[in-house]
């Protein structure tokens, strides 16, 4: 009996906590099967996965990577999956990816564009991340001629003389300034470089391209196509709509009647009519009003409207940030005595940009994926190069695999833009 | 006054505009290369390969014209149109002809100012069934769904017919061929309807085309041709004999192979005036003598061009049909080279 004791003599081990209440069964009784409802719905949504997964993989996966058309890509899946096997012609792809990204680019000359976009990537690096060096930002400031040098091509001097005429600007305004006044100083610093770009840089870039003669072979746009187009069109209208579209904003709240009647008019217009529309413009009617023979480049004109029209709504977006800034923004502005352009770059405008993030890359977004209305024109974007490649014999009623690829390529894009700006809300979210 | 600067502007376009035009072919071998506009992208017709490179039936009357003009078949450039930019993309001068199966009607001639130089495709609107479907005739399809290309003559012609033979259909419209395509194999519309040419190539495209047939109707005249701008005689009437002279050496028996052997002189008057062995055929359209000659070595002739893009032995398989030569039963005929 002395053995017998009312208290535990000895410590039990510890136990492993019951399996309902750890590890992947706790998580999916807490998140899927936390109610009858919620059961229901995440039953619906396996479902709703398996029967999309069983109807897409093996398509996917039973498919033809070496044939070279779509006649023996469905010969070799029935060879090797059975007769009744219907599977992806990845064949196409396989054929045609550098024409999907390069278009008609000369084959020798895709270094120019991969180099370009390389370098992008070196130039936006300081702009969306605040870690990296600020001298940076010369390389950035200078990265669009490099960039139209690498991609056009032809001498070197065109872009060194267009250059120029920024330099042009920058001095009148520093020199002039103390001689003939602020005011002479804007006038000379908008009439000088337009002067010099119009009447002088032609000839110039010629003459020092006789002496000097440094170049790449000149490339015509009318070979650009496929992603090469979408992004030169995409990144320059992203990268040209934020400026004019904050301009645009300012002057459309501005209190000088002439201005803000411009920019209102310009703002409505473009609203009013839709893209295509422009676009057509851009393809038809430009052509009627120009004189014969100046070969004022599709892309270029492209270019131009695609840029107009996503800084109208730029503008609308970043005036919906500045009209939620609280009115003592503005006041406490003026009264450290700063002027207009001051306070508004240093008070105003960062606060106004930061609330519109989430706006301003969703009009990026929906710009990059608008390039491919430009295939309505005629040109050959990705989607107007699917119907050149299924005019091909060999590839002729191939629809899938290229619009999945398409489809990837884009989502690539798009969702990349789509998280940084998430990083960049994070970053600069102050409201603790 | 800003409504007359405004019109002032488009008169000082128009004329300019109309001054550039008076010398296309001037224009041509100053720039030189031709530039072409076509399909953007068309089964047989039009389609660029892997390299980027053109080829095709409406592509080969292109190289043709600018081996007359400028001795070379290779000195093209081609600008892509689409239904909607063709016309203003001639009209306007950024392309010297258009070589796009474009349907020669009455208004495009004479309302739109085009000229027309021929005509190198003979084709027509046809339909096409699922064999399950039981049809024989398109008189039989009343009350069927059919999948239409929209803002074609297709669609205008398919209401035409069956107003007059007095039955009903429901219209499924559609923008593009591919999307006809997959429309039709998915049994959203029990007939496809479109050029016959278009409907074999889309047919061979299947996985089983036996499962499909075409109905022998044909419901409207389509003559395709590549057409220029009115006004530029000269240039007109290069391009005109240029296919007249592809569809001649098919009828003389010129082809890519004997070419040589033939411009050392013939027999026949006539083949010795194309290829420029008699008479200056090519100084009156203000070229040389072999222009000719180089414009049928560019691919062959009209035989050759065909059999190599659309012809039986290509996945397109079309027969000649209406577009063999008047004396083997087609309606292609040429007028004599005198």
């Amino acid at each position: 009996m002395s053995d017998v004791s009312y208290v535990r003599t000895k410590m039990l081990d510890e136990m492993a906590p019951p399996v309902s209440q750890v590890g992947p069964i706790r998580w999916a009784r807490e998140n899927l099967f936390s109610s009858v409802t919620n059961s229901v719905l995440t039953l619906l949504a396996i479902w709703f996965i398996y029967s999309l997964l069983a109807a897409t993989l093996p398509w996917i996966v039973f498919s033809s990577f070496s044939a070279n058309s779509l006649g023996e890509c469905r010969t070799a899946i029935r060879d090797a999956y059975g007769a009744d096997a219907t599977g992806a012609c990845w064949s196409v792809i396989r054929e045609r990816y550098l024409q999907l990204l390069f278009g008609f680019y000369p084959s020798e000359s895709y270094w120019r564009p991969i180099l370009a976009l390389v370098l992008m990537l070196v130039a936006i690096g300081p702009i969306l991340f605040e870690g990296l060096p600020r001298k940076m930002l010369i390389f950035s400031g200078l990265y669009p001629f490099v960039g139209f040098f690498l991609l056009w091509g032809g001498t070197v001097w065109l872009p060194v003389t267009i250059l120029l005429g920024f330099v042009i600007a920058y001095f009148a305004t520093t020199m002039l300034g103390k001689v003939i006044g602020s005011l002479g100083a804007v006038i000379a610093a908008i009439l000088l470089p337009v002067i010099w770009w119009l009447f002088l840089a032609g000839p110039v870039a010629y003459g020092l391209h006789a002496i000097v003669p440094i170049g790449l072979v000149p490339i015509e746009s009318a070979r650009f196509g496929g992603f090469l187009l979408s992004i030169v069109i995409g990144v320059t209208g992203i990268v040209l709509s934020l400026p004019i579209g904050v301009l645009l904003a300012l002057g459309r709240r501005s209190d000088l009647f002439v201005v803000r009647t411009i920019c209102i008019g310009f703002i409505e217009f473009i609203r009013g009519v839709p893209l295509i529309t422009l676009l057509f413009v851009a393809s038809t009617l430009l052509n009627y009003f120009l004189p014969p023979g100046t070969t004022f480049d599709i892309v270029l004109r492209v270019m131009i409207m695609v840029t107009l029209f996503s800084s109208a709504y730029m503008a609308e977006v970043i005036r919906g940030g500045l009209a939620a800034l609280p009115r003592g923004q503005y006041e406490a502005a003026n009264a450290l005595g700063m002027d207009y352009w001051k306070s508004m770059r240093l008070i105003i405008m960062p606060q106004a940009l930061k609330i519109s993030i989430p706006s301003i890359v969703g009009i990026f977004i929906g710009l990059f994926k608008d390039t491919t209305l430009v295939s309505i024109i005629g040109l050959m974007d990705p989607l107007g190069l699917s119907t050149a490649i299924r005019a091909n014999a060999a590839w002729n009623g191939i629809v899938w695999e290229l619009y999945g690829f398409i489809a990837l390529m884009f989502f690539i894009f798009c969702f990349s833009m789509s998280r940084y700006s998430m990083y960049l809300e994070r970053k600069l979210q102050t409201g603790h | 006054m800003k409504k007359s600067v405004f019109i002032g502007a488009l008169t000082v376009a128009g004329l300019a505009s109309g001054m550039a035009s008076a010398g296309t072919m001037a224009d041509v071998q100053a720039k030189g290369f031709l530039q072409c506009g076509v399909s953007t992208g068309l089964v047989g017709f039009a389609a660029p390969d892997a390299n980027g490179n053109w080829a095709g039936f409406d592509v080969a009357v292109c190289r043709a014209v600018a081996a007359a003009v400028l001795g070379d078949p290779q000195a093209v450039k081609f600008t892509p149109t689409t239904g909607k930019t063709r016309f203003t993309a001639l009209a306007s001068g950024e392309v010297d002809m258009l070589a796009r199966n474009t349907t020669w009607t009455f208004t495009r001639d004479v309302d739109l100012k085009f000229e027309f130089a021929g005509v190198n495709y003979y084709d027509g609107q046809g339909f096409m069934v699922p064999k399950s479907l039981g049809v024989a005739s398109a008189k039989d399809l009343d009350g069927a769904t059919i999948c239409i290309q929209t803002g074609t003559t297709t669609e205008l012609n398919l209401a035409d017919f069956f107003r007059a033979n007095n039955i009903k259909y429901e219209p499924v419209p559609i923008e593009t061929n591919a999307e006809g395509q997959q429309q039709f194999l998915a049994g959203a519309c029990d007939v496809y309807t479109t050029d016959a040419s278009g409907l074999a190539a889309t047919r061979a495209t299947f996985e089983n085309p036996g499962d499909y047939v075409v109905l022998p109707e044909i419901i409207s005249k389509e003559p395709l041709g590549p057409l220029v701008r009115h006004g530029d005689q000269q240039w007109g009437d290069l391009v005109r004999w240029t296919l007249n002279a592809l569809i001649s050496a098919e009828e003389l028996g010129i082809t890519s192979a004997n070419i040589d052997e033939l411009s050392k002189g013939t027999n026949n008057p006539e083949i010795n005036r194309i290829l420029g062995t008699e008479g200056d055929l090519g100084g009156m359209l203000g070229l040389d003598k072999q222009w000719a000659r180089r414009a049928i070595s560019a691919g062959g002739n009209y035989a050759e061009i065909f059999e190599r893009n659309i012809g039986s032995a290509t996945p397109v398989g079309l027969s000649r049909g209406l577009n063999a030569l008047w004396s083997d039963g087609g309606i292609l005929y040429s007028p004599p080279f005198r």
